[in-house]
């Protein structure tokens, strides 16, 4: 009603005054002046969009609790939980920052997907008894109201480790450990494998370890997407964008020996977006570096490595991109139905694919080997001189096989030990890590995801212990050393 | 050592001892009825000769007798109660008590409601030969990764009808090395029943497996085509 009203009076009145009339010269764009008015005028009224002021629903709010630096299943993991795990309902304000929305080149889309227990740390044996349970369960998990429950196509095939002479003891040794913690792993003699699987040829073989339960490979996309959808369902705040500075504030403190720390405390984080300059500075408490194989950057930006070497201020984040290649290929003749995740001796490792027929794998190179990490084309030659002739000895059926696709993908690889970093730093005291776990991140997710947010909720780790994987170890030189890394 | 608890889930029934007869040499040898063979024709004419002649034998011969049918019928008590099935409102006899030591043959657990953590009742059963999860709404790929610590005795499994079970988890029923009859007909999870049939009996050699005809999903050849009774028939 109004609005009908409105442009008569306006209309009216306006008329009534010649425009121009009053002093001479001036021209004004009257009508163009009206009809911006009118505009106005409508926006403010209930029904349409307000125009007034501009639109920022692109940009992260200006204050968050948490601020979490990548979106990818560790960074969701953790998202996810300090929701589960918060004491009241919307208590915490979590922004998860991604700068990427379509994952091109993170690394959980990008990885092979399989889950194990079959590590030489307890810690890492807990982690991934528990992320089985997580995906045993995940519809109970990550239930959202009328959303369709979610496949993981989970394979419960298991993993085979196979190890030379040299390395017999300490697969003994790391099997009596993974026993004790719970997983469900048995030792084969070449004998019991050339039984149990045929199609392998046992030489250079002195002991195998096989995983009979909670162990495979699964879908990580839909890991990826069912965390999103229940993080979202949660009231977390996701942005797209970029972090590219810290506001930090520093305070000097004594030690009990009288000595000068300086520690710092992350203000701010400005978020930078798509293609323009634009950026929003988002007022924090807490933010998390799960930036994966660009982590390093991110601590860098937060003065994490500025300082003279050999001392903590001095210690940079060990964590760099490594880039590691995984190929299909089809071959009629190969391994059945009930292959496992095959690990040999020399590093190289293949999966079945589905029911046709295709498997997949590949394998670390070297040190001397290392690709380039700039970009993530596939280098086939690779496979040619580095891959086939290890499988094919293995398997005498891959002899012929036919490679299909090839994709690459990074590992954020932890240059010190192998093992992940998570917890606060000593100086930066605001910052969590929840990164560098070396291509089997995927799998730990939803333990550290917990073990983040329990640190940060509770001030220390509650369930599983994760003290090993501090970042402090990096400036006191004690590594925890994986042994079983692929 | 076996038990019933199950918490809240019903089992519906389970098969004791199956029924013998064999093991009865020594009855036929006792009792003297049989004709005898060969080799042993002077042996049970002298032991005959003895019974007939003095009480002592013959009497001794009664007792061993007695003591062999009392085996062969503990062998046999379960003959027609083989499967122990719950009454009207879901109860078993308290009878069951019993039986303890009694080995548990096969479990028909059909349309329960058992699930991951339930089958650590039924990985306890150390003979279970015949076991049957036909149309559990909850058996899916998981559970069927749990079911190797019965490798050494099952020779049956069921699954058919199952709607969370699907090609991944059948993959992992290659430790069932002594199966012998494998049924996974109807299951609605797997994505290519005809070739999952074939994979799972390249899989399991020894093991019969019941489920799909594996030309399911297969297309008519060309020269197979209905006839088109419309299109001129050619000269």
């Amino acid at each position: 009603m109004i609005r009908r009203v409105l442009p008569h009076g306006l209309g009216r009145g306006l008329l009534t005054r010649r425009p121009g009339t009053r002093r001479g010269g001036f021209s004004l764009d009257w009508d163009g002046k009206v009809s911006e008015i009118k505009k106005k005028i409508k926006s403010i009224l209930p029904g349409t969009s307000c125009d007034l002021l501009p639109d920022t629903s692109h940009l992260p709010p200006e204050h968050s609790d948490v601020v979490i630096v990548g979106g990818g299943v560790l960074g969701l993991s953790v998202a996810y939980w300090l929701k589960q795990l918060e004491n009241r309902r919307g208590g915490m304000r979590v922004l998860v920052v991604e700068r990427d929305h379509t994952y091109s080149q993170a690394s959980t889309g990008l990885s092979v997907g399989g889950i194990c227990q079959q590590f030489s740390l307890p810690e890492n044996i807990q982690l991934s008894l528990f992320s089985a349970s997580f995906l045993r369960n995940i519809n109970e998990y990550l239930a959202v109201t009328n959303a369709p429950p979610l496949d993981l196509q989970f394979n419960p095939s298991g993993y085979l480790l196979l190890a030379s002479e040299k390395d017999a003891a300490a697969m003994e040794s790391n099997v009596k450990v993974q026993k004790q913690e719970g997983a469900k792993v048995c030792l084969m003699s070449p004998d019991q494998l050339r039984n149990k699987f045929p199609w392998i040829n046992t030489e250079g073989v002195a002991l195998a370890s096989y995983g009979m339960e909670n162990e495979g490979w699964f879908d990580p996309w839909c890991l990826l997407q069912g965390l999103r959808q229940k993080v979202a369902s949660m009231g977390v705040f996701f942005c797209q964008g970029e972090v590219t500075r810290f506001v930090t504030s520093s305070q000097s403190m004594l030690t009990t020996d009288d000595e000068i720390v300086i520690l710092k405390r992350i203000h701010e984080v400005h978020v930078k977006m798509d293609h323009s300059l634009e950026y929003q500075p988002v007022e924090c408490s807490i933010v998390i570096n799960a930036a994966g194989a660009w982590s390093a950057q991110i601590a860098a930006l937060a003065g994490i490595g500025k300082g003279p070497p050999g001392t903590l201020q001095g210690t940079k984040l060990p964590v760099e991109p490594r880039k590691r290649y995984v190929y299909v290929w089809h071959c009629p003749q190969g391994p059945g139905l009930e292959t496992p995740l095959v690990a040999d001796t020399s590093g190289a490792y293949f999966r079945r694919e589905g029911l046709g027929s295709n498997y997949l794998g590949g394998r670390s190179p070297t040190e001397e080997e290392e690709p380039d990490p700039a970009n993530l084309e596939v280098d086939h030659d690779f496979f040619q001189e580095k891959v086939w002739p290890h499988l094919a000895l293995r398997v005498p059926a891959f002899e012929t096989l036919k490679v299909q696709t090839a994709w690459a993908g990074y590992y954020d690889y932890n240059t010190f030990d192998q093992n992940g970093v998570v917890g606060p730093h000593p100086l930066v005291v605001n910052m969590y890590f929840a990164t560098g776990f070396s291509g089997h991140g995927l799998q730990q997710a939803p333990g550290v995801g917990r073990a983040v947010a329990e640190m940060i909720l509770e001030g220390s780790f509650q369930t599983i212990d994760l003290s090993r994987f501090l970042f402090n170890r990096f400036y006191l030189g004690e590594k925890t050393q994986e042994n079983n890394i692929m | 050592m076996w038990d019933l608890v199950l918490g809240d889930r019903r089992i519906n029934s389970l098969r004791l001892v199956a029924p013998m007869w064999n093991g009865t040499r020594g009855i036929h040898r006792l009792g003297g009825a049989v004709v005898p063979e060969g080799n042993q024709k002077k042996e049970r004419t002298i032991l005959q000769f003895l019974t007939n002649h003095f009480y002592d034998v013959e009497a001794l011969r009664g007792y061993l007798l007695q003591r062999e049918m009392c085996k062969v019928h503990l062998k046999n008590r379960f003959r027609d109660k083989e499967w122990i099935r719950p009454d009207k409102y879901g109860h078993f006899s308290p009878e069951f008590w019993n039986f303890r030591e009694v080995p548990v043959e096969a479990v028909d657990a059909s349309d329960c409601e058992i699930n991951y953590e339930g089958l650590d009742n039924l990985l306890l059963l150390k003979e279970l030969q015949s076991l049957s999860l036909q149309r559990c709404p909850h058996v899916d790929d998981w559970c069927l990764s749990r079911l190797y610590p019965l490798a050494d005795s099952l020779q049956e499994l069921s699954l058919a009808g199952c709607p969370r079970v699907s090609e991944r988890g059948l993959a992992c029923l290659h430790h069932l090395q002594n199966l012998r009859r494998l049924d996974i007909s109807d299951l609605p999870a797997v994505s290519n029943p005809g070739l999952t049939q074939i994979l799972v009996e390249e899989m399991l050699p020894n093991c019969q497996v019941v489920g799909v005809d594996w030309a399911e999903g297969l297309k008519l050849g060309p020269e197979e085509q209905p006839q088109d009774t419309a299109s001129p028939v050619p000269a």
